[in-house]
């Protein structure tokens, strides 16, 4: 308890916090039967029960990567709890009606529901732990024929669309952590926007992991019929504490003809002690998106800053002609936090076109790696690609890697690539400094600067805690 | 009135090798001091010391400014206070433009002097002054800081942010290298617009040429690390003609 107080009361992490809040939680270990009781817990239909032992099977016969750059003792996935939900399981439209620790959490976080809803225009689906909680201005996206709700709740109302759907962009045995997933998922979010009709307003997910000990399984499922558009956000905090957690989420989106999706992430998991790296939360995350059709358009943003580890790379598989999949990334590592993250473009449909601009931070002692495939398959007639990979070192004892591949199978096709690495160093700060910028200021500046790419992708208060957090995580790293 | 004092500074590198030794100079409002003395006399020390580079150790003595302990202040703060240095080597910084950068940094200053935020309307119309009168061409403002400038556009840059924030005191580090004829006039003319009754200018130099636009009151021989050698701007002419030794 006395680390975990410790940890607690400093400032390092502002979000390192566990609400009591008592939770129903599984016991440790994983087997068939644990995931026939999940299945049952959730009251789910046959053909779900049988996606996820199918899953489990693959899992069985699978062995965790070891491909990716980075180092961690081994898991021990029998010391894991596979499911829990809050005791207190409100089925709300009203948020008077929340658990008021709850609520007290999201003042913490600096998120006020209420203030968010009337202020900012923005939808809500609160995951806490693994269920999810009422979701807000249902009503207004339900006028818009917009669907917005839990997993499980769609698996209720929309159980066809389920079926169809989930697992198609992420087979259940596309990687180890999918499958894992595939087979435990605890609950996640459910996006249909239908034909024609633009997402009245952003969507937005707060994730959270709060019960010690349990690995968090999301799963995302996001539909756009033809035509259509949204944008979806999704920002994480965890609370801080000395074992690690794993967090092996999978995030799906489809997009039909000249639709369009916009997925925005600010990822602040707890990354662990500083100096020991002890705890921290494990990300590895399969995000992937299809545009399933012509002209369609998949768009990956995300500013990653936390996590002890993470393993992740949203990816779009271009199959319709003249769809465009684009990906911008920040990812800012220090202590002793290791990343192993980028994307990959797979070209399918003629004229297809990627974009791809990576930005890397590495400080104090961390490990930095972009990853990145693009591959061009031979019926992929004049597809582009632009990738642009830069990297800012921050002190002399932390890393940067550059894994770019490409495949390519067409001679029709256009492909750029351009990386940079640079250190941001004394002269520049004093520079800035000289002309009365102070100090912590003028490192905003620079990482803002070098980051402005990406930023600007951002929904607009999306980008303002963004460029906050950038400075924050830098506060202690330079000089 | 001294505007600035410097009594008897040593200083150091942080490896602890020795460059000033013992220098002394003061500077009245309204006047122009030149600087001029060999390679590696500490000339440039001198202005990174004043401006609080992080790399020198001073060792022994003072500088007053404006009746403050100049020595005891961050660098930020000897710029809030009127302390202006243009950088022999400018530095890039990309992704950030010149305007936002000129912006942040004008400010930064008014916020130490307890002066409101210049709004984005007012900030614009004084820059857009500013440039007029050093003929700078307005895509300057929207380009990256520095990035990819060539030396003489830096220089010009550094001469452009001198006029903005009308400092009490600038020091100009060998802001006449790199200069053709046309820059250096412009440069010349932008520092001269900046005179006023109560302001002083430290111009450092190797060569004559700056001088014959921007006339010095007081031209000094830094040798060693201290100043070995006082005059009036025939001096310069004399140091041109014979060189140090």
């Amino acid at each position: 308890m006395s680390t975990s107080q410790e940890i607690y009361s400093s400032s390092e992490y502002k979000y390192g916090f566990t609400t009591p809040i008592a939770s129903d939680v599984f016991p440790k270990g994983l087997s068939e039967e644990t995931i026939r009781k999940i299945s049952e817990k959730k009251g789910e239909p046959e053909f779900l029960l049988r996606f996820r032992l199918k899953a489990f099977k693959k899992w069985q016969e699978m062995e965790e990567p070891v491909w990716p750059n980075v180092k961690y003792p081994p898991i021990n996935y029998q010391e894991i709890s596979y499911y829990a939900e809050p005791k207190v399981k409100p089925r709300l439209d009203k948020l008077d009606q929340v658990d008021p620790e709850l609520l007290k959490t999201f003042e913490k976080l600096g998120i006020p529901l209420d203030e968010q809803k009337r202020l900012s225009n923005v939808a809500v689906d609160v995951v806490f732990d693994s269920v999810s909680l009422g979701t807000t201005f249902q009503k207004k996206l339900e006028e818009a024929g917009v669907v917005l709700c839990s997993i499980s709740e769609a698996v209720k109302r929309y159980p066809e669309l389920i079926e169809e759907y989930l697992g198609s962009v992420v087979p259940i045995g596309d990687n180890f952590f999918a499958a894992l997933n595939s087979a435990v998922f605890s609950d996640g979010s459910f996006v249909y926007i239908p034909k024609g009709v633009r997402s009245p307003m952003e969507l937005s997910t707060y994730f959270r992991i709060n019960e010690k000990e349990t690995g968090q399984f999301e799963r995302t499922l996001i539909i756009a019929e033809e035509g259509s558009y949204v944008s979806y956000l999704e920002g994480c905090t965890a609370p801080a504490f000395d074992t690690n957690q794993l967090h092996a989420a999978v995030v799906e989106l489809v997009a039909k003809e000249r639709a369009e999706i916009k997925y925005s992430t600010v990822q602040n998991w707890y990354a662990g002690d500083p100096k020991t790296g002890k705890g921290g939360i494990y990300n590895f995350v399969t995000k992937r998106g299809l545009c399933a059709g012509d002209h369609s358009k998949i768009c990956w943003t995300q500013v990653e800053v936390g996590a002890a580890i993470t393993w992740k790379y949203p990816s779009c598989i271009l199959k319709g002609d003249h769809s465009v999949g684009e990906f911008y990334s920040v990812a800012l590592t220090n202590g002793k936090m290791q990343a192993d993250t980028g994307t990959k473009m797979i070209h399918i449909g003629k004229n297809s076109r990627s974009t791809i601009v990576s930005k890397g931070i590495s400080a104090d002692e961390s490990h930095n790696s972009y990853r990145g495939l693009v591959k061009i398959v031979p019926k992929a007639e004049g597809a582009r690609n632009y990738t642009q990979c830069d990297s800012m070192l921050v002190g002399n004892k932390c890393s940067a890697n550059t894994f770019p591949y490409i495949e390519t199978a067409n001679s029709t096709c256009q492909l750029e690539h351009e990386a940079s690495t640079s250190k941001m160093n004394e002269e520049q700060i004093f520079y800035l400094q000289s002309r009365g910028i102070p100090r912590e200021d003028a490192v905003n500046l620079i990482v803002n600067g070098f980051c402005k790419e990406v930023i600007r992708e951002l929904p607009l208060e999306f980008a303002a805690e963004a460029q906050k957090l950038l400075a924050l995580k830098l506060e202690h790293s330079v000089g | 009135m001294n505007l600035i004092e410097i009594k008897n500074l040593s200083a150091t590198t942080k490896s602890g090798q020795s460059i000033l030794k013992g220098l002394s100079l003061s500077i009245e409002k309204g006047k122009i001091h030149a600087i001029m003395g060999p390679n590696g006399a500490g000339k440039s020390t001198l202005a990174k010391i004043l401006a609080g580079h992080p790399a020198y150790e001073v060792t022994e003595g003072e500088i007053w400014f404006k009746g403050q302990n100049l020595l005891d202040m961050d660098p930020e703060e000897r710029a809030q206070a009127g302390l202006f240095l243009s950088f022999q080597y400018p530095l890039e910084i990309s992704g950030v433009t010149n305007q936002q950068f000129f912006q942040a940094a004008l400010n930064a200053q008014r916020k130490g002097r307890d002066l409101p935020p210049l709004s984005n309307e007012e900030f614009e119309a004084l820059l857009d002054e500013k440039m007029k009168a050093m003929e700078i061409r307005p895509e300057f403002k929207t380009r990256n800081l520095n990035e990819g400038f060539s030396g003489g556009e830096k220089k010009k840059n550094e001469i452009l942010q001198l006029a903005l924030f009308n400092p009490d005191l600038a020091v100009l580090d060998e802001t006449d290298s790199g200069l053709d004829i046309d820059a250096m006039r412009i440069v010349a003319n932008g520092v001269n617009q900046m005179r006023r009754a109560d302001n002083a200018l430290l111009i450092i130099t190797h060569y004559q040429r700056l001088l014959d636009h921007i006339r010095p009151d007081f031209v000094h021989v830094l040798a060693d690390g201290k100043i070995v050698r006082t005059g009036g701007p025939e001096l310069a002419l004399e140091l041109e003609e014979k060189g140090y030794a």
